[in-house]
């Protein structure tokens, strides 16, 4: 917010808070062209910002919202499993399709990624691998969630419009 | 489309579709309840393929046969859930003398070619791959809204556009007559979806 001599006429005022709000929105923008260059987030996220409108200006940030909630219950439940003994491959891999299943809904790709990883080491029954590949998936899950709250942050400031465009 | 509104009018009330979307994702079922409302349909979604056949009155309990309620013009069901399957889902509404008719789409974040013939077998009209597209449930929505409005019966012909595929063609005739494998052309899924590269 900039604070200077000029905020003396309301035309001007007007003028400025204009020029915020279009700052603000090549902040959104820049800021989504990064997370997508990082790799974090695929054309699902994408695809999830189209649906927004006037009546539904924050439906992507109320779906990711949902997926935090949600998938907290399921890696607790990962990890749980992954303290018995012997590994039940079976019911981890059943555990993380679900997981994988959400996170694709929402575009995250890099955590989508280390769950695909999980799985082939399910398979190969990798207990070593499992672990390492769920430890990994938790370090992308939380990254990308603190990327996405300043995200969802910037974009409320920046106002509904223009947050669905595609990055080059 | 005139006619087929006046048709559906009749029938669903206000000329929207009525679908039951069946995913044991919270997520997944925010995400459809949303595309299904974009295509202007009226929508009802369950947890479950038990819950799903409740609601239609299919849960075995016979003094819910023959009620005045529930009236749906499409089933939309995930394939992996805990319990009842979307197969399985699939396999029950398609017994069932009283709901066969309504179309049954299975929708999978799985690319197995097993799974989607024997759903496409099974009767299911459609495979989509999951994340669902909006472009993707426009495409189911308006076929079902041009099957239903040809004189309240199935057509045997559609026409093509590049969205469609000889799969969706084989799932129609499959509800009149046996599915000839051999005759069959690769399923839809394939077409649409190839170009992904989240497919694993």
């Amino acid at each position: 917010m900039h604070s200077n001599s000029f905020h003396c006429s309301l035309s001007l005022s007007l003028y400025s808070s204009t020029m915020d709000r279009a700052h603000s929105r090549r902040h959104v923008a820049s800021m989504k062209q990064s997370l997508f260059d990082q790799g974090y987030l695929d054309e699902q996220f994408i695809q999830l910002e189209e649906l927004q409108d006037e009546a539904n200006p924050n439906f992507v940030e109320e779906i990711v919202t949902l997926y935090y909630r949600d998938s907290s219950r399921l890696i607790s439940n990962l990890e749980n499993t992954l303290e018995r003994k012997p590994l039940d491959f079976n019911k981890l891999d059943t555990i993380m399709h679900q997981f994988k299943g959400s996170s694709s809904s929402i575009g995250a790709k890099k955590v989508k990624a280390e769950c695909t990883l999980f799985r082939e080491y399910c398979s190969a029954g990798n207990a070593e691998g499992c672990r390492r590949s769920f430890q990994q998936m938790k370090k992308e899950y939380a990254a990308l969630r603190k990327k996405l709250e300043t995200y969802f942050h910037l974009a409320r400031q920046a106002g509904p419009l223009e947050t669905a465009f595609r990055p080059k | 489309m005139a006619a087929a509104g006046n048709l559906l009018s009749t029938e669903m009330g206000a000329g929207k579709l009525h679908v039951l979307a069946v995913d044991d994702s919270h997520v997944d079922r925010k995400v459809i309840e949303r595309l299904l409302k974009i295509s202007s349909c009226k929508v009802t979604v369950v947890e479950s393929g038990s819950r799903a056949l409740q609601y239609l009155g299919l849960d075995g309990d016979k003094s819910s046969i023959g009620f005045d309620g529930v009236k749906v013009n499409l089933i939309m069901t995930d394939y992996s859930m805990p319990g009842m399957t979307g197969y399985e889902l699939l396999k029950r509404i398609k017994e069932s003398s009283v709901f066969r008719e309504i179309p049954v789409v299975v929708m999978s974040s799985e690319n197995i070619l097993t799974r989607i013939d024997s759903c496409l077998e099974e009767g299911a009209e459609e495979f989509l791959l999951k994340p669902v597209k909006l472009s993707d449930v426009k495409r189911v929505t308006d076929f079902i809204m041009r099957g239903e409005g040809k004189n309240g019966t199935r057509s045997l012909k559609r026409s093509r556009s590049d969205d469609c595929t000889p799969s969706l063609t084989a799932a129609f005739t499959s509800v009149s007559h046996p599915r000839d494998l051999s005759s069959s052309p690769p399923p839809s899924i394939f077409h649409s979806k190839k170009s992904r590269s989240s497919i694993d």
